[in-house]
């Protein structure tokens, strides 16, 4: 009785899924090929992506893009991978950076962009993609697995009246972090805002890509880009030293802490804090928030540090490809012409310019210069000379560490609790380089005789 | 003509189940057999590669330093919540009990609070309390005290603590007002002519006749307690700052969908499970047994 009624159940609920996929495609469109595109793109962002998708679907009559928007980017992730689980993955799927090892790792769920390219034989020339973009997601020996889409970097914002208030020069930001900090001190002392110094991101901003910056390794074996194996390293002197001076900050009240993940950006704009460290993508809040005079620099480094300043690292997300039983060649060969649309110079320098990520080509920046886009809005190339700044390096190619969202909480916690006053910067950092190493060492063996 | 309270039909009764049956399968026993199964393999998030691991998922969450202390932080909050939230309730009914006139106002304005969704509450917790954009976070700190939940373990314990029992006081008041206007006057009335005072009343008359509505609150506390505040957590704290408000079940969700570690989720899935039996096979035998009905 049970099972005829399950079965009716089931029925029922095939039949009005059924009707649900069919009926709003049904009409005119029939000998498209259709490919779905999962993205966690949401308001303005989202409506610049989906015009993106409409502009593609309009310029030739093959191929159909559907936009799907999934939730913020870790439910995105998931929802993927569940999918996948049922044999039924998107073509494309919008993954954030922290997730690239495991993408990577995870062989038989995806196509690696340059092998689907070559395949549906469409062109493709890498060299196009700026190289702290394609470097992070491309494999070892250089070849592209990810299709970069909306890139940003770190950057420093600082305000301006603020600056003035306090008697500091508007127009010379702080370079280093000792003039951060001494910035961040007369700002306070004169009181020209509630917060001299804020951070967003934290383990993005102060560790990932301090770490490109100084040219020192987040973690062994290039950071994880030459083997599974490697070690998380942390916990060097510099970082040591970066950390505790960040602690000193906190008690001396001239940093305050706006919590994990974006949660330190609303500080900014606001007018609560005179400088921040953040997202290159925080422009456009700052611009619809912002009440005041305000510019971006270059990330602030030590200055006593060998080789510092390098370029620094990217964030953000790339579009994979995945793979499921029996997908045709032919919706492969789709997803290629979409990624060669938006990799074209015009599209790249829209994006660009509609969103405020970098562009993810060189073409497509010089589009956008030669319209004159930087020279009427000063900064928005900041990004970009950031990125560009010199040629990646070993340590500052990027990250290729499995579980990077956990470790970035792991850090985050380590960090909380040394702010607090309830460990060093030493003891943080070591506890932080032994419980990520566990976490590195869980996802090595999740692979292991692969 | 005879009348029969059985069935003549033998399908029948299978039939008038079988709905019910479906959905404990298909809701509890088949993703609790899953759990099951995931808890004893290692694999990774795709499903591609799978190992039989037997117990060492069990030792790696036992062993870890992180699950104690999630218990003790789960044990604090749960209590605390459980607290407040009935305390907060009997007496806003004992107070409402009294009152002759507005009653229906006041029960309708303090069941509000009840069809504010976690999420929404907790959003107006964060209004109020962010040390730098909440009205009363910024008060605090302005008069000295230092308020920082984003920094401080203990002031994000309080802030969920707070945010969670408030969204249960409503359920418990309306519960605890309709147990109290149960209990016969001429027994309250009994007691005033042999001279009992209020307080007096309350703790030998009132309270032992409401406890089968405390011992039912009391279970539906500590499930809601322990099952239902992921919400306010994940909106206030995330967990964190360090670790001081990752419960046991919102451990559960860190570990296996931001850190994809499947397997060692599921066994956690599986300790909860067994803990959940255990815990209510002790509330029946034992508590059920000193209520009064």
């Amino acid at each position: 009785m049970g099972k005829r009624l399950l079965a009716g159940l089931v029925a029922v609920f095939l039949l009005t899924a059924g009707t649900m996929l069919v009926t709003p495609n049904a009409a005119g469109q029939a000998q498209r090929v259709r490919v779905e595109f999962w993205h966690a793109f949401r308001g303005a962002l989202g409506e610049v992506l989906e015009k993106t998708v409409a502009d593609f679907n309009a310029s030739q009559g093959r191929y159909q893009v559907n936009p799907i928007f999934k939730g913020s980017y870790p439910e995105t992730m998931v929802a993927a991978i569940a999918a996948f689980r049922a044999g039924r993955a998107p073509h494309i799927v919008q993954m954030f950076e922290v997730g690239t090892a495991t993408m990577m790792a995870a062989k038989g769920a995806i196509k690696p962009v340059h092998e689907m390219m070559r395949e549906a034989g469409v062109s493709f020339d890498p060299s196009i993609y700026l190289p702290a973009v394609r470097g992070y997601y491309s494999t070892a020996e250089g070849r592209m697995v990810a299709m970069p889409f909306n890139s940003s970097t770190p950057v420093l914002w600082w305000n301006k009246d603020a600056f003035r208030r306090a008697g500091l020069n508007p127009d010379n930001p702080p370079k280093t972090w000792p003039e951060v900090r001494a910035a961040a001190q007369r700002i306070r002392a004169a009181n020209a805002a509630p917060c001299g110094f804020t951070t967003a991101w934290p383990t993005w901003v102060q560790f990932e890509n301090f770490s490109a910056i100084h040219d020192v390794p987040f973690a062994s074996k290039a950071n994880g880009f030459e083997g599974m194996d490697a070690e998380l390293q942390v916990n060097s002197p510099l970082h040591v030293r970066h950390l505790a001076m960040m602690a000193d900050m906190i008690k001396e009240g001239s940093f305050k802490y706006g919590g994990r993940d974006a949660a330190g950006d609303a500080l900014f704009p606001s007018g609560e804090c005179a400088i921040i460290t953040a997202s290159s993508a925080l422009r456009a809040r700052v611009v619809r928030e912002a009440k005041f005079a305000w510019a971006a620099t270059y990330l602030p480094y030590y200055d006593d540090a060998k080789g510092a300043p390098k370029n620094s690292i990217i964030g953000g997300a790339a579009l994979w490809v995945m793979t499921a039983p029996q997908r045709p060649v032919e919706e492969y060969r789709a997803v290629a012409e979409f990624f060669r649309f938006i990799s074209a110079p015009q599209a790249s320098a829209r994006w660009h310019i509609d969103t405020g990520y970098v562009p993810i080509t060189f073409t497509g920046m010089q589009v956008a210069e030669t319209a004159g886009y930087y020279r009427q809005n000063p900064g928005t190339d900041i990004g970009i000379k950031s990125l560009t700044r010199t040629i990646p390096t070993r340590n500052s190619k990027g990250l290729r560490l499995g579980n990077l969202p956990e470790i970035r909480v792991i850090i985050e916690e380590e960090m909380e609790k040394a702010f607090q006053g309830q460990q060093t910067a030493k003891q943080a950092l070591d506890s932080a380089v032994r419980r990520g190493n566990a976490v590195l060492r869980r996802f090595q063996q999740q692979y292991a005789g692969q | 003509m005879t009348r029969r309270a059985i069935f003549d039909n033998k399908l029948l009764p299978y039939l008038l189940l079988a709905p019910q049956l479906a959905i404990t399968i298909a809701f509890f026993f088949w993703p609790a057999g899953q759990a099951i199964y995931q808890s004893v393999i290692r694999q990774d998030p795709f499903g591609l590669l799978t190992r039989l691991v037997w117990l060492e998922n069990f030792r790696n969450v036992l062993g870890g330093p992180f699950y104690l202390q999630s218990l003790r932080t789960t044990l604090l909050f749960s209590g605390a919540v459980i607290l407040v939230a009935m305390t907060a309730g009997l007496l806003l009914a004992v107070t409402v009990d009294r009152q002759a006139r507005g009653a229906g106002v006041y029960t309708m304005l303090l069941m509000w609070p009840y069809a504010v969704a976690p999420a929404v509450a907790a959003s107006l917790w964060l209004f109020i309390f962010h040390p730098a954009i909440g009205i009363l976070g910024r008060n605090l700190r302005a008069v000295g005290i230092h308020w920082d939940y984003l920094l401080d373990g203990r002031d994000a314990m309080i802030l969920v603590i707070l945010a969670a029992a408030w969204s249960r006081v409503s359920y418990n008041f309306i519960f605890f007002l309709a147990g109290l206007q149960s209990i016969p006057r001429s027994v309250l009335e009994a007691a005033s002519i042999d001279g009992a005072d209020s307080r007096r009343r309350f703790w030998k008359i009132v309270f032992p006749l409401l406890s089968p509505t405390t011992f039912f609150l009391l279970v539906v506390n500590v499930t809601y307690s322990f099952f239902d505040t992921f919400g306010v957590i994940h909106s206030l704290t995330k967990g964190g700052p360090g670790k001081a408000t990752e419960t046991l079940i919102y451990k559960v969700y860190v570990d296996g969908v931001v850190n994809l570690d499947l397997g060692g989720s599921a066994a956690q899935s599986v300790i909860l499970l067994l803990a959940v039996i255990a815990l209510t096979a002790l509330q029946f035998r034992y508590i059920e047994r000193r209520v009064h009905y």
